[in-house]
């Protein structure tokens, strides 16, 4: 067979969320060893290439929806790419158990006039409930191949493709039409005679009926595009009202019902079921159990976060020594150079200091494929909706905002879960604000340094203030930036599904990769030029000859007295090289800035340095003032540095002030754009200058 | 839609809506909204003549969960207040 000659096949996958699309999508691109890429973002859909009987196969994972009007970016993401890109073949996938939900789709895909194959998934789950499908009638009344499969195992997936190819190839199907009542054909049959005669030859009759439907629908998007011609519009209008006076109803609203009836006489004729029963919900009595419910989540939260942080915390030491044992090595064995300083500090510090969070990662996400392959994450929106609602959020948003708690850049990736856009984004905008581990050190330091008696105190209101932000800022910006009409709570309970084991373990791995990717690219980067700036100039003049005065400490007998002054002195000196280097000389230029706030020079270094990683702050602050990062003598240089009120100040600054490397290059993934970064940057500096110059103002006036 | 004979005559009330089920409580929609929310529940089978039954609220009051079409829709109160039914 020539594979050259023939043109790449574009296939198009479309179904509802929860219909076990991206599993047939991962079974297929598995099978096939097919390349793909993943983007999150709704305009550009997943898409594989692969390679099926010889023949060059693209695949597109459009977004997860329930009908194809151009209302959210999903459902126009999928209209338009069907629309405009024109897929060869649509494989339109419904869930076999629920197929009076799922085959509203398909009406709409029958009006669009696509060639479509019909997948029923989860077919097993199907006859476990005793329902039985006429294939052979479904084929006719639906005009297309229909086929019975079984995703998780990969049952009826080959066939998928088999008829596909040739459908692709011009096999021909038979057109059906979906029948509405006779006011709605009459109207439809008016506007179809003058979208005919205003696009002669350009349109077939099916495309014609199909603009119809839609303008009679009141869809904004064939309005705009068709509103040259007045004549066309003015009579949609005309019917539009008739029918609403007529009917009380709606036009769109009868064409739904319309449709529903349409599958309604289908079922009819091609459906069996054998024994009745609800299935599956008996688990809702415990899960959304009026007292047990939320405590119960609750505890899975718990578990989550502690497995993932905790648990997930051996082996990232194994890695960190891994990290320290490369690090070490090489320092031994690479001859001291730029290059060597540059693997060392920059790149092996940055990427090995991020690269850490490899397990937390894969944790988090062995727990979030879970919940969502059981069907439990819509059961924990369910339950906490009310509470996020309030705060603009998405009942979904609680778990990024919990794991905030632990490393932000996880938490950021499990805005995934939350399919809105809009709800997406301003979670993955507010999740920043979650006091992370990683600020826990600085925070420790300043309390045990400044309120020593009350240092617990101290830094539980870190954390409430942390949480008080990340609600605040998600109510402020659902009513500023992301304010939306209406966006309400539309969600479907999935039945409770027993997830297979190879699907989690698609998930976790398709995460870690991702989070690879970015530890490779956009750390790598930032950590260069991080490096470069604490290591350059090269030529310092040093205030005291550090060489000499080595070499007299190391005449001094007490052997602990020489590790001291050798220690203070190693200490003084690389402090004595931040402050000349290029980061230093930046910090000093930008310390103005602080000034109202009554921060050094050091503190801005400090602040600066934390941009990379949170944990760098105390690690600044030691080189700075030349003590070790756990002594005490650390806490006395920083308590005599500035007053409490300062201090406090420091504190809520370094709380709220720009989310570090990780986050920001996560944020960008995940909001899909660097605006969204961006804004994220600005804002919490903003934020934090703002209250930090609140706390020093009005603090002052009080003390 | 015909009454039936041996119904008693109703006093004139606001008609009932979604969000009046208990839980249990089976009712038929009679009116969508016209609002754009409309739509969204439309394509989700809540349309005119559809049986829609309450199944339980969350501990907090809202969200509810509706099954119909034999699946399960949560909704919040808001939004089942705008769909109009008729309670069997």
């Amino acid at each position: 067979m020539n594979v050259v000659a023939q043109k790449t096949v574009c296939i198009a996958l479309v179904g509802n969320p929860n219909c076990g699309k991206t599993t047939i999508l991962n079974q297929l691109a598995n099978a096939h060893e097919a390349v793909g890429n993943y983007p999150r973002v709704t305009v550009t859909p997943r898409e594989y290439r692969l390679v099926h009987r010889g023949r060059a196969i693209r695949l597109v994972d459009l977004p997860g929806i329930y009908s194809m009007s151009s209302k959210s970016p999903e459902e126009r993401a999928g209209r338009d790419f069907i629309h405009l890109e024109k897929p060869d073949v649509v494989v339109n996938i419904l869930d076999a158990g629920n197929l009076d939900r799922s085959l509203f789709l398909t009406t709409q895909l029958i009006e669009m006039d696509v060639p479509r194959v019909h997948v029923l998934n989860m077919a097993d789950e199907a006859r476990k409930k005793g329902i039985s499908i006429n294939l052979p009638e479904l084929v006719s009344m639906l005009g297309g191949p229909v086929v019975e499969a079984v995703a998780t195992t990969g049952e009826g997936l080959t066939e998928v493709l088999d008829l596909a190819l040739a459908l692709a190839d011009g096999e021909t199907e038979h057109r059906v039409a979906v029948g509405y009542d006779s006011h709605l054909e009459q109207a439809i049959a008016t506007v179809e005679a003058i979208v005919a005669n205003l696009h002669p030859a350009e349109m077939t009759a099916r495309q014609c009926r199909w603009l119809a439907i839609k303008l009679l629908e009141g869809d904004e998007e064939m309005l705009t595009r068709e509103g040259e011609h007045a004549e066309l519009i003015a009579q949609v209008n005309v019917e539009r009202e008739t029918f609403y006076r007529r009917h009380g109803e709606r036009c769109e609203h009868a064409m739904a019902g319309g449709r529903y009836g349409f599958i309604r006489g289908l079922l009819m004729e091609v459906r069996t079921v054998a024994a009745t029963e609800a299935g599956g919900l008996e688990l809702d009595d415990l899960f959304l159990h009026r007292f047990a419910g939320l405590p119960i989540l609750m505890g899975l939260m718990w578990l989550m976060f502690e497995a993932t942080f905790q648990f997930g915390g051996i082996p990232a030491d194994w890695i960190k020594s891994g990290v320290d044992l490369l690090t070490g090595t090489l320092r031994e064995v690479l001859p001291q150079s730029m290059v060597r300083d540059l693997v060392l500090d920059g790149v092996l510090a940055g990427v090995g200091g991020t690269i850490v969070f490899l397990p937390n990662v894969v944790i988090l996400f062995f727990f979030l494929a879970l919940f969502s392959e059981t069907g439990y994450i819509a059961r924990a929106a369910f339950l906490l909706d009310r509470v996020m609602h309030v705060f603009g959020l998405h009942g979904k948003a609680l778990i990024p905002l919990v794991m905030g708690y632990g490393c932000n850049v996880p938490a950021i990736m499990a805005t995934r879960t939350i399919e809105s856009e809009r709800s997406r984004i301003i979670t993955a905008l507010v999740t920043p604000f979650m006091c992370c581990s990683a600020r826990l050190p600085l925070l420790m330091l300043f309390a045990g340094a400044f309120f020593t008696s009350q240092a617990g105190t101290v830094v539980f209101v870190m954390y409430v203030l942390s949480i008080a932000t990340a609600l605040g800022s998600s109510v402020l910006l659902s009513k500023t930036l992301l304010r939306s009409k209406s966006e309400p709570f539309v969600m479907e309970l999935p039945p409770y599904r027993m997830p297979t084991l190879r699907a989690v373990l698609y998930h976790m791995w398709e995460n870690a990769t991702g989070f690879l990717q970015k530890v490779g690219s956009v750390i790598l980067v930032g950590s260069i030029v991080i490096w470069f700036l604490q290591a350059f100039p090269r030529d310092i003049q040093y205030s005291q000859d550090y060489a000499a005065s080595r070499g007299q400490a190391e005449a001094i007998a007490d052997e602990s007295e020489r590790t001291a002054t050798l220690d203070r002195l190693r200490m003084a000196e690389s402090g004595e090289k931040l402050e000349r280097s290029y980061l230093g000389r930046v910090g000093i230029a930008v310390s103005p800035l602080f000034a109202p706030l009554g921060f050094g020079w050091k503190d801005t270094v400090a602040i600066l340095t934390g941009i990379v990683a949170k944990e760098a702050v105390v690690a600044s602050y030691a080189v700075l003032y030349a003590e070790s990062k756990e002594s005490a003598g650390l806490q006395r240089a920083i308590a005599a540095s500035m007053p409490p009120l300062q201090a406090f100040a420091f504190m809520v600054f370094v709380l709220l002030y720009l989310p570090c490397l990780s986050t920001i290059g996560a944020l960008r993934r995940e909001a899909g754009s660097w605006r969204w970064a961006g804004l994220s940057v600005i804002y919490s500096l903003g934020l934090a200058w703002g209250l930090a110059l609140l706390i020093v103002r009005v603090g002052g006036l009080l003390i | 839609m015909a009454r039936l004979m041996d119904e008693k005559p109703e006093v004139f009330e606001a008609p009932a809506t979604l969000a009046d089920l208990r839980p249990g409580q089976t009712g038929q929609v009679l009116r969508l909204p016209d609002e754009p929310i409309g739509n969204n529940l439309a394509a989700l089978g809540l349309v005119r003549g559809a049986i829609v039954t309450l199944g339980r609220k969350a501990p907090l009051g809202d969200p509810r969960t509706y099954s119909l079409l034999g699946y399960q829709l949560s909704l919040r109160e808001t939004e089942a207040r705008l769909v109009t039914i008729k309670i069997c």
